[in-house]
């Protein structure tokens, strides 16, 4: 019974990480709604916002939907297991979203975004750079 | 009949044997210790995949199964976010 009780009132938050390409034709402040929409989509529905990287407006390997830019935007949070579907839904109907992915992350993967935000990876190239001047 | 003075020497005229040594190919994730491959990051997954867009075989690179499923992962979310082409030509 105390571990069923347990269960139900603790929420297990997972880590996921969403990629999402927005349409270049958005303005700097369309989009800049759009990321907010977003944001709070996630706090809102019981997530809670670990990072966020705007790449701006970036070159596609390939056309997506005739278009060869677009704005990345990458969302890192915690959030329960059901509300990725939501939130997958809801990208689902935007149609300023040309392309999204979600993946959960595993310990590996948040000890690297950590160190990678903590820019522990470049510090070997600017060093190089120095060298070099 | 006497024998030709030169010796015969198969390494020397199919040259078989290599000048240098072959090196021993290693897999990098389990020498510099990286336990995750970041699917957003084009230029480490081109060590990856040939002028084509297509991944490299093991045989080739030398990377260990484990981490080989890891790459063969990463390349294909890649291509999905358009970060790597699925078809290209002189990628390199």
């Amino acid at each position: 019974m105390a571990a069923k009780k347990t269960t139900n009132e603790q929420v297990v938050l997972n880590d996921y990480e969403s990629v999402i390409i927005f349409t270049p034709v958005l303005s700097e402040e369309q989009l800049k709604d759009a990321v907010a929409k977003y944001r709070s989509f996630i706090t809102d529905n019981g997530g809670e916002m670990v990072h966020e990287e705007n790449w701006g407006l970036t070159k596609l390997a390939y056309a997506i939907d005739k278009k060869t830019t677009g704005f990345y935007i990458i969302y890192e949070y915690k959030a329960p297991a059901e509300f990725v579907a939501k939130f997958e839904l809801a990208f689902r109907r935007d149609e300023r979203i040309m392309r999204f992915l979600t993946t959960s992350l595993d310990k590996h993967a948040q000890v690297y975004n950590q160190r990678k935000r903590n820019g522990e990876f470049n510090q070997n190239k600017k060093e190089k750079q120095q060298e070099g001047k | 009949m006497s024998r030709p003075k030169t010796q015969h020497n198969p390494g020397m005229v199919f040259n078989t044997t290599p000048e240098t040594p072959l090196k021993k190919k290693y897999c990098r994730f389990k020498k510099n210790g990286i336990k995750y491959i970041d699917y957003k990051d084009a230029n480490f997954l081109m060590k990856f995949v040939n002028e084509q867009g297509k991944i490299l075989p093991r045989r080739i690179t030398g990377t260990s199964l484990k981490y080989q499923r890891k790459i063969a992962l990463a390349v294909k979310k890649a291509r999905h976010l358009a970060v790597l082409p699925y078809v290209a030509d002189g990628l390199k």
